[in-house]
């Protein structure tokens, strides 16, 4: 309650946050700007989400709009779907990605289909945020990056930040788009660093790539947790003199090719970086896409770098799985020897 | 050892097979205009479901599911309902939407393969048909939690069939509407066939009606081609919901007597002694017994409204047959509020290749 009021207060005032507290602070803000938000999940109550991301907010909003739910998957998915048809925007909470499949029938088969089905009489104003991805040493089933099976379902968005402002900011818009909106946190990196984050209501665009570094000899593309090591990989890249360009995809659908295909046209040379198995990971639609768009402009193989097309090993193994800074330099030395 | 839990499920019926008054009455059914309004919407229904056969073979309508034995479901469920109440349909309630206020030429027009058909110029909050089984329960307590929240006198009705009592989705709905108190009635059409499986394969449960006990609430079965039992039963769930007391499960007993769909030949799994059977005990003869006994039902008064029902068919038909197919470009105009750039290239390039 106190940290909550003082929020209130200093809302315009930067305040250092990690990537879940930029989440927590998030959902206060559009909670208190719009009454129709409604919170669901398991543990997001009293607990305040087992990441804590929905801590505080029961005792601020109260147990109507945050809502512990029957551990239900199909519920957290399907209800949101009659809430906001009859005028809420609920924010739903899956608690690991690996327990988000039994909500895909959902979300494919209603949430995304509601606005066409009707043609516009009823919509799905959802949003359903899960923490995703490795790295943190959790059991199995807790680990996977399944975005890729998302971002194939018309109809949806599918929106990924890989820092706090951009989760603040991001996850706004999401609560704000009148469609439904697929919202995956890098859970790794929800503690891994603070960002001066202002409390000021200011949504990001959700069909834009943010450019994170600017570099004009090869593009390194990724999303979310995997930008830490795409941006350590750029580091050492700068100390053997190459400059490379870090875009932040952020929003895989729908898919800002402009802003890639930029990058592309002025360094000839990309790098895709992502956690996801390789096969059919989001990926292949970029590279695809810039076979296709951007072929004249490359000087090089499309490189990608991937998790393996591995079930995902538990936490022993997991470190072997994951991409590293390693494997993404390579990649890029691999690039950049086509002249 | 000692028992900490106990239930019963109880069965209700007004009406015999042969339309005879089987205990009292209910107020409402000792009005002959009240009882004629419903007999006239089940004999609609029924037409309509033989012209939308009858167009489905003659290829002018897509897939169609008739409803064919199961009108008092629809007709005595959506009768009880208030107009601002919220119909959450499967595929084969199209009666229950008809009495709702969707017209018989949008429920073709869905049919016929065209998305405006579920934006009913009426009932503008009432759910699309669903198709995959049982998956609309959830939202049925969503649109719920909506009306509690907002402390709207409004109660959701969720109707699927006895195969969706087997889904996860069925139970996880009924459970958050127990947990919650949510003002839902779930009706479950026990129509007796999910597809080829009978309700004997389906569930071991003696009842599907039970299966709400489990969820912390009452569940019953009503003789659910007796509509005076399937009206009252919805209208006492209906106030209990209102009045702040949670859902209710009605299993109603009925029996398909068509295919699945048709796309569907039910010769191949049940036989013809079983459904004519069931031909003895179908809701509409039942009620014009009824209204003939004890309400002075002529042969003309039948002939009149048989007349009257293919003539508003006829009309239906005629609407949805004159009209025009939506341009190509509709399947993106709906994706989102605002289409994304990559939508609209997408569509231009559709329209390019016309």
């Amino acid at each position: 309650m106190a940290k909550a009021r003082k929020e209130t207060e200093t809302s315009a005032a930067a305040t250092e946050l990690t990537l879940v507290d930029a989440v927590g602070l998030a959902m206060a803000r559009a909670m208190q700007e719009d009454e129709t938000v409604i919170l669901l999940g398991e543990d997001i109550g009293v607990d305040g989400g087992v990441f804590r991301a929905t801590d505080g907010l029961i005792a601020r909003f109260g147990a109507d709009r945050v809502r512990d739910t029957p551990l239900s998957e199909a519920i957290i998915g399907g209800l949101p779907v009659g809430l906001a048809a009859m005028g809420f925007r609920p924010v739903a909470e899956i608690q690991f990605m690996g327990f988000i499949y039994p909500v895909i029938d959902q979300i494919v088969n209603h949430a995304a289909r509601l606005r066409t089905r009707t043609r516009g009489r009823l919509t799905c104003p959802m949003v359903l945020r899960a923490p995703y991805g490795g790295g943190i040493h959790a059991p199995e089933h807790h680990s996977e990056s399944m975005e890729a099976m998302f971002a194939h379902i018309p109809g949806l968005r599918v929106v990924i930040p890989s820092s706090p402002a951009r989760a603040y900011g991001l996850l706004l818009a999401a609560i704000r788009d009148p469609d439904p909106v697929i919202f995956l946190e890098p859970k790794r990196i929800y503690r891994a660093t603070r960002e001066a984050v202002a409390d000021n209501g200011g949504a990001l665009p959700l069909d834009r790539c943010f450019t994170v570094l600017k570099g004009a000899d090869v593009t390194l593309v990724s999303w979310g947790a995997m930008l830490k090591e795409t941006l350590d990989a750029a580091e050492v890249l700068a100390g053997d003199g190459v400059d490379a360009e870090v875009i932040d995809v952020a929003t895989l659908k729908p898919l800002d090719m402009d802003t890639i295909l930029a990058s592309i046209s002025k360094t000839g040379r990309c790098v895709i970086v992502h956690e996801a198995p390789l096969t059919g990971g989001f990926g292949a639609e970029i590279a695809a896409r810039l076979a296709g768009e951007g072929l004249m402009h490359l000087v090089a193989p499309v490189e990608r770098v991937a998790g393996w097309d591995t079930v995902m090993p538990l936490l022993r193994l997991e470190g072997r799985y994951m991409p590293s800074p390693e494997r993404i330099v390579a990649a890029a030395r691999r690039v950049l020897e086509y002249a | 050892m000692s028992a900490v839990a106990a239930f019963e499920i109880h069965y209700r019926r007004t009406l015999d097979p042969d339309g005879k008054v089987d205990g009292e009455l209910p107020p409402f059914a000792r009005d002959r205009d009240a009882l004629v309004a419903l007999y006239r919407w089940m004999v609609l229904t029924r037409a309509f479901d033989a012209k939308a056969v009858a167009l489905q073979r003659t290829g002018r309508l897509g897939t169609f599911a008739s409803s064919i034995g199961q009108e008092a479901v629809n007709i005595g469920v959506a009768d009880a309902m208030a107009p601002e109440d919220v119909l959450l349909p499967s595929f084969r309630e199209h009666g229950a939407q008809l009495v709702r206020g969707v017209t018989m030429q949008e429920v073709l027009v869905y049919w016929g393969g065209d998305e405006r058909g579920s934006d009913f110029a009426g009932p503008r909050q009432d759910f699309p048909v669903c198709i995959p089984v049982g998956t609309h329960a959830p939202h049925a307590a969503g649109a719920a939690l909506a009306f509690k929240l907002r402390d709207e006198p409004r109660v959701a009705v969720c109707i699927f069939g006895d195969g969706a009592t087997s889904r996860g989705d069925v139970y996880e709905a009924m459970n958050v509407a127990g947990a919650w108190t949510l003002p839902v009635v779930f009706i479950a059409n026990n129509n007796q066939w999910a597809i080829s499986v009978p309700r004997s394969t389906q569930t071991a449960a003696e009842t599907l009606a039970q299966k709400a006990i489990a969820a912390g609430f009452d569940g019953l079965q009503v003789d659910g081609n007796d509509i005076i039992a399937v009206r009252q039963a919805t209208a006492e769930a209906l106030d209990k919901a209102r009045a702040g007391n949670g859902p209710t499960l009605i299993e109603a007993l009925t029996y398909r007597l068509g295919d699945h769909t048709t796309a569907d030949d039910a010769s191949r799994y049940r036989d013809d002694e079983e459904v004519g059977r069931h031909w003895k005990e179908e809701p509409v003869a039942r009620l014009r017994s009824h209204l003939t006994a004890a309400h002075g039902w002529r042969k003309a008064d039948e002939e009149a409204l048989i007349a009257a029902c293919a003539a508003e068919v006829e009309s239906a038909v005629e609407s949805y047959l004159a009209m025009p197919p939506e341009p190509p470009e509709a399947m993106f105009d709906w994706l989102y509020e605002e289409l994304p750039a990559e939508i609209v290239r997408q569509r231009a390039a559709m329209l390019e290749q016309e």
